[in-house]
């Protein structure tokens, strides 16, 4: 039974009447789009609740009864596979005063009883019971009475999305080409999959914007991360380790960026390398255990052993999915928008999962050092990102310096190529993949989305 | 971590390894057990001593001075939850052997991490020290509680946990040989931990 909000809170949400066309142009934005918090407001409906959103991954409740609680934009919900196995997402709030049902992060239950007056749910989202019903004059149990769900949840290989507009396209059709490059990253893994193995877990004071806007930004790296450059190579005679790639002329480097539609992009650094297995272990820098895993693997798998250390390092691609998922290496980044200067940019991990055995006993020791790879970036890289966005956002309250920009490699002919059905590729070292989808966010502003929830029959 | 060293831990990491995963799991479970409590107060007070000296020095920026009190086979571990796990299974916040240690001092001198221009002034408040037997003359297992008060971009914020440090004595002096931190909000979003915690 699907369910259209009144107009009260239809009023709440609609986006302030800005001349959009003046906020979003070719080359630049208006600072609003990251410091009003009426912006704000509008997109966790506009843009969150219109598009399908990254909800989690299958890997995190893999049996029956199974719960995490999570976020769709603002709301909290409980995603869960329920006692028939079906994934849904519920609101995670009683039906009767509003109280979260769920206070944990994550377990298996089949119920949910909200601690507040006892009101109990199925994991299907019906009521189950309430205290003493003879004290109501209806009948408690009644439809309306049922758990609120976000009414289209589906996965696309694990992943798990959802939407409460009606009017949104099927998530295949919403990923579009960015399936490309999500199913390639997925199958260098055996069988096709990853688990969630924890996270990093951080957060700045910023637009979440700032983090997409970073997400496919080739231009940044020998700046923001210098430091992380300079520790990554400090053994090495010669800098070729980690991202070294970018210096010199990164523009001319064969990696490149694409814009795919739909606000989804990728830049691909895999050019860079040599095509052959243990190309990507080749360029790791030092990570804990290195050299003994390395030599443990050799020994044991022999003219194997390349390929399994490319499943241990960090695979050269960032993977952004409109508008809170960015597969960069080996990590799923969420983006958690908290409020219109605030953000968390949650790193899980992900593990080789090998339910085939490809990997017999080796198993582990790809883990242990994928495990190992994984932390680099966040503990020495994002760390001055993160500081980066955070003084964006500061820069940003001198306000009448209007203009943000993001024209790099615009209007050089030949340099973004056409490659038809609204996919683009540009050096990766451009900001094409910014204007592309900031053009997506405009649209998506201007448009109301067709918002509904829904409660089982 | 005790065998006479065939790789320089400066340059290499061997000494990471299954075993001694499994011995670090093994060591910091259970540990904490009122019957191992070491109720002699001239040693609760050495490594409160130790433990002082160590926060002194990071609140120093003494970074340099600070790597000197490790073993050279060292493990410095910030679990990602509360029953830190194993870290061969699951990615911790930070999990450093003796070279990463060393790569987390280099990056903060080279000038270029932005996250610590300017740097962190900070101090640490260490407290509510409590000893343990290790089975060994020459092991502890130390308990500390850690407040840290971080003032960094004009404003100041804190982080809370406890400390379990593994000191082992080498050549007559206390060394740590593990260090693990437990921050109390360790799998929640942390503002940008960009200090040495």
């Amino acid at each position: 039974m699907l369910e259209k909000t009144t107009a009260l809170s239809r009023a709440a949400y609609l986006a302030p009447p800005y001349d959009y066309d003046e906020l979003v142009q070719r080359d630049r934005v208006h600072q609003l789009i990251y410091t009003d918090p009426a912006i704000f407001t509008a997109e966790m409906t506009h843009i969150f609740g219109a598009v399908w959103v990254f909800l989690a991954h299958e890997s995190q409740i893999p049996k029956n009864d199974d719960f995490i609680t999570a976020k769709l934009g603002l709301r909290p919900i409980i995603v869960l596979r329920d006692s028939e196995g079906v994934i849904r997402a519920l609101y995670n709030r009683c039906t009767h005063r509003g109280t979260t049902l769920c206070r944990l992060e994550k377990g298996n239950s089949n119920v949910f009883r909200c601690p507040y007056h006892g009101w109990t749910f199925n994991n299907n989202g019906t009521i189950r019971n309430v205290p003493w019903p003879d004290g109501y004059a209806n009948d408690v149990t009644e439809t309306r009475f049922n758990a609120a769900q976000i009414p289209r949840v589906e996965s696309y290989r694990g992943f798990i999305f959802g939407t409460l507009n009606m009017d949104a396209p099927s998530l295949t059709d919403y990923l579009g080409g960015v399936k490309g490059p999500l199913d390639e990253w997925l199958d260098r893994h055996p069988g096709g999959k990853v688990a969630i193995c924890e996270a990093n877990r951080l957060k700045y004071n910023g637009n979440w914007k700032l983090a997409y806007d970073n997400s496919c930004d080739g231009y940044h790296v020998v700046f923001s991360h210098r430091s992380l450059l300079d520790m990554e190579n400090r053994l090495v005679a010669e800098a070729d380790k980690g991202m070294s790639y970018y210096k010199g002329r990164p523009d001319e480097q064969p990696m490149y960026m694409k814009y795919f539609g739909n606000g989804h992009h990728f830049k691909d650094k895999r050019p860079n390398m040599e095509v052959k297995p243990g190309a990507m272990w080749a360029v790791e820098s030092p990570h804990p255990g290195m050299e003994h895993y390395e030599a443990e693997l050799r020994r044991r798998l022999g003219a194997r052993a390349p390929e399994a250390l490319d499943l241990a390092s960090s695979e050269p691609v960032n993977i952004n999915i409109f508008p809170n998922l960015s597969i960069l290496g080996n990590h799923l980044q969420v983006f958690e928008p908290l409020n219109v200067t605030e953000t968390n940019a949650v790193w899980y991990g992900t593990a080789v999962v090998d339910e085939e055995g490809v990997w017999g006993d080796e198993l582990h020791l790809i883990n242990a050092l994928r495990m190992r790879t994984q932390e680099g970036f966040p503990n020495f890289g994002e760390v001055d990102d993160l500081a980066n966005f955070e003084e964006i956002q500061r820069g940003l309250a001198a306000f009448e310096d209007e203009w943000v920009y993001m024209h790099r490699g615009m209007d050089i002919p030949g340099r973004t190529v056409d490659l038809g059905n609204g996919v683009f590729k540009a050096p990766a070292t451009d900001e094409m993949f910014m204007r592309e989808y900031i053009q997506e966010w405009k649209r998506l502003m201007q448009t109301e989305p067709n918002v509904q929830i829904r409660r089982e029959p | 971590m005790t065998a006479a060293l065939k790789h320089d831990p400066h340059k290499t990491s061997f000494y990471i390894t299954d075993a001694l995963y499994e011995e670090l799991i093994a060591d910091f479970s259970s540990w904490q057990r009122d019957e191992l409590v070491i109720r002699d107060m001239a040693e609760r007070d050495l490594f409160r001593g130790l433990l002082e000296h160590e926060a002194r020095l990071l609140d120093q920026d003494r970074l340099e001075d600070w790597l000197q009190l490790f073993t050279p086979e060292c493990v410095y571990w910030i679990p990602s939850t509360p029953t830190g796990g194993d870290p061969r299974k699951e990615i911790a916040i930070t999990f450093d052997d003796r070279r990463r240690l060393e790569d987390r001092v280099y990056r903060l001198r080279t000038g270029y991490a932005w996250s610590q221009k300017p740097k962190s002034r900070t101090v640490r408040m260490v407290s509510n020290v409590e000893v343990f037997d290790a089975g060994r003359t020459d092991t502890r297992m130390v308990r500390s509680n850690v407040m840290i008060a971080e003032f960094r971009g004009f404003e100041t914020r804190c982080l809370y946990g406890w400390l379990g440090h593994k000191f082992v004595r080498r050549e007559g002096k206390w060394q740590i040989a593990a260090r693990q931190l437990n921050l109390v909000d360790c799998d929640q979003c942390i503002r940008n931990p960009s200090i040495v915690l």
